[in-house]
């Protein structure tokens, strides 16, 4: 496909999530970051579409892998990128996140990605910026470039995610990933349930179209996808299970587990995993596991979301 | 000197009345109230005449769940800005909330605000004192002393009282004062860091959620220690269907209990939400299109008695940020005629009813004098035009608070004219 005709295709300033996207859009983002995946095999890693162009990665939470995962995508399109981490706890003291913003426009960047522990932060830098904003996770709100990668890993193992059975395993209720996916799959045609104990599933989360079940065995029967969640210790401080012992025994991926899924079901996890935890290590090490899958489709995903709100640049043929 | 307000539509219901009349005013009290057109004896010089044909004349309202911030936080609002913006909302007196800087649970601040009231306000002001001290739920204030020195009510409003024995302590006590007891209802442990709405938004926008059960649960347990103790409880800003059911059924079993909704929450959804707008981040948060009709409802059959703005203006640095980092609040007394009187044009109040909840109902459970024009009493009124449409534009609101959900808001039903005790605080023309 040509990607000058791809770029016409995308009309979004920003992205901020995928619930914002439609299934062509979607669609658009996965065959794009197809063919850039190429890119990142050569042996000289990297093309001139970007040449020019800053990209600014803003983050307000830690997180090594999705900030390197974002700034190896912009180098191998050859962005000038400027990393800016702030502590959280700043942000209640000081300086607030639209004078950082406003702040960092003047400075006239092509776009800014933001992880923030906030939900919704993106949106209103969104408003408030004329640069691109990628939404890098944003408080329980949505994670879209990770579902991307996870779609694309999918589409890379089983060809369609038309028809089939996504099931998400553990804290739903305060994760962005879950929810990305949630849009992501169901828009895509595949089904979702989710599994979890009933403290750590949003009430109503049945009107986003999900299946809901409080049984690993259960939950996992038949799925051709199972995705573990990480259990964040620090986020769970308020009695939603009594120990990571029980949740281990009791929503914990392991081998004998895994059986009640489809044959050659995938095992993903957004990482960074709790091995012992939400997943034992001959799971997360073994073959069915693509967890590594995902890492590498980060960065042709993120090639590919900042060559389209980038503009798709000028003509380069990158074959 | 006399003031005639001639022609008017007078609804004053607690003398029963509603049709044109001159309403005569001396000394800043009612003198008496004439067929519309009849001259009144021995009236001739020296009166000042107000040509109100076409408009409606009602008891000043009176609101009683206003924040004005002085003393501790001027930066967000003053007694003077506060009740300049009362008298612009047609609010001629308010009950304000002790959870300033210092608490209100001693009798120094209460008299501090009654003293700038007196000073620099426009409008009529009666201090709550807090139940406990420092708002902290732990010991109770000199309540006795609060009510002394001018308060006419109590609450910890912003907080619930965590501990029941506190709580119903306090209402025993406060009976033997005479005084009612306001509840801020939110069980704590359930609302948590909640941001807005527990629910279907709540869920999309990844926002953490407030359940209705943390206002439930807390309404429950103190409509049973009233009744248990027969202190007056008045529940503040009712914003749940689960509450109102609470309160009907005790009011049935003869509870003293009287309850608020605030315009916010009988007009807006948790939906509003999803704009991200921050001054759609109100405690309690905007809840679902089945609580607005079961409040309307209420509203309608009288378990609710009172609309209450809960005014709780902010300055812009606490309200242009993340979502979950806003102050939780409305600056309400400006837009409170223009949305309440879309209530009555969407048939849930008559007029009649909109001035008892308004300004009647509200008075009687404070146990002030106002909310009626019977000759004798101060001549506290509104003026009003109905059918006059304007746009809601923050910018020139008198509060320092420009945080409102209903910007850019076409409403119905203006303010022409606010007296308090027959002299002019607000006048829309000038
Ligand atoms: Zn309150």
């Amino acid at each position: 496909m040509s990607f000058n005709a791809s770029a016409k295709l995308w009309q979004k300033k920003d992205l901020l999530g995928i619930k914002d996207l439609s299934a062509q859009e979607i669609g658009l983002i996965l065959e794009t970051a197809e063919s850039f995946k190429e890119i990142s095999t050569r042996e000289i890693k990297k093309v001139p579409t970007l040449r020019g162009k800053t990209v600014v990665t803003l983050f307000y939470e830690a997180s090594t892998r999705t900030r390197t995962s974002f700034e190896i995508a912009a180098k191998r399109l050859s962005a000038d990128t400027i990393n800016i981490s702030v502590s959280t706890s700043s942000v209640v003291k000081g300086e607030t996140l639209l004078d950082t913003a406003l702040n960092l426009q003047a400075m006239e960047p092509d776009i800014l990605i933001l992880r923030h522990n906030a939900s919704g932060a993106p949106n209103m830098l969104a408003k408030a910026l004329r640069a691109s904003v990628i939404n890098a996770g944003d408080g329980f709100r949505e994670h879209p470039t990770q579902a991307l990668l996870d779609m694309m890993t999918v589409r890379e193992k089983k060809g369609d995610l038309r028809g089939l059975l996504l099931a998400i395993v553990g804290d739903i209720a305060h994760s962005r990933v879950a929810r990305s996916n949630i849009y992501g799959f169901t828009k895509m045609g595949a089904r979702v349930r989710v599994v979890a104990p009933p403290t750590l599933i949003p009430r109503g989360i049945e009107s986003l179209g999900v299946e809901v079940c409080h049984h690993l065995l259960e939950g996992i029967r038949g799925a051709d996808v199972v995705m573990a969640l990480r259990i964040q210790k620090e986020r769970l401080q308020g009695a939603f299970f009594p120990s990571e012992r029980e949740y281990s025994r009791f929503f914990g991926l392991s081998r004998r587990v895994l059986e009640q899924a489809a044959p050659e079901a995938l095992v993903m996890h957004p990482g960074p995993m709790n091995r012992g935890v939400e997943i034992s290590p001959d799971v997360a090490d073994g073959p069915f596991s693509v967890i590594l899958d995902q890492v590498t489709n980060g960065v042709a995903v993120r090639m590919a979301v900042l060559y389209l709100l980038a503009g798709g640049i000028r003509g380069e043929d990158l074959h | 000197m006399r003031i005639c307000i001639k022609g008017a539509r007078l609804i004053d219901p607690s003398q029963g009345m509603d049709g044109p009349a001159d309403i005569w005013i001396r000394e800043g009290l009612v003198e008496t109230i004439c067929r519309a057109g009849s001259s009144l004896p021995g009236a001739t010089e020296h009166t000042r005449v107000l040509d109100a044909k076409g408009k409606v004349v009602v008891p000043g309202l009176v609101d009683m769940h206003v924040h004005l911030r002085e003393p501790g936080q001027e930066y967000k609002e003053t007694i003077q800005t506060g009740t300049m913006a009362a008298a612009a909302g047609g609010v001629t007196s308010l009950a304000c909330m002790p959870n300033t800087d210092p608490v209100a649970d001693h009798g120094a601040v209460i008299e501090f605000v009654l003293h700038q009231a007196q000073k620099n306000g426009s409008v009529r002001v009666h201090p709550v004192g807090a139940i406990t001290k420092g708002l902290k739920g732990e010991a109770l204030s000199e309540i006795g002393e609060l009510r002394e020195a001018g308060a006419v009510a109590i609450s910890d409003d912003g907080k619930s009282v965590g501990n029941a024995l506190v709580m119903r302590r306090a209402m025993e006590y406060a009976r033997g004062f005479g005084l009612p007891v306001i509840s801020h209802c939110e069980d704590k442990s359930l609302s948590g860091q909640g941001v807005m709405n527990e629910g279907e938004v709540s869920l999309e926008l990844g926002l953490r959620g407030i359940p209705a059960l943390a206002e439930e649960v807390m309404v429950a347990r103190d409509l049973l220690l009233a009744e248990w103790t027969g202190c007056h409880l008045h529940i503040a800003h009712v914003s749940t269907a689960g509450s109102v059911r609470l309160i009907r059924d005790a009011k049935a079993r003869g509870v003293k209990v009287t309850a608020e909704a605030t315009p916010h929450h009988l007009i807006l959804t948790q939906e509003a939400v999803r704009q991200w707008d921050t001054d759609t981040k109100v405690n309690p948060p905007l809840r679902t299109q089945q609580d607005v009709e079961a409040l309307q409802e209420a509203l309608r059959d009288g378990t609710i008695d009172v609309i209450a703005t809960d005014h709780a203006p902010h300055a812009r640095v606490d309200k242009e940020v993340e979502y979950d980092f806003a102050a939780f609040g409305i600056s309400g007394l400006e837009t409170l005629v223009g949305l309440t009187l879309m209530l009555v044009e969407r048939g849930v109040l008559d007029l009649q009813e909109w001035v008892r909840k308004l300004s009647c109902n509200p008075a009687r459970i404070l146990g002030i004098k106002a909310g009626t024009l019977a000759p004798g009493s101060p001549a506290d009124l509104v003026i009003l035009d109905p059918e006059s449409s304007w746009k809601v534009d923050p910018a020139r609101f008198y509060s320092k608070g420009k945080n409102t959900p209903f910007k850019n808001w076409t409403l119905r039903g203006r303010v022409l004219h606010t007296m308090v005790g027959g002299r002019t605080v607000y006048n829309l023309e000038s």
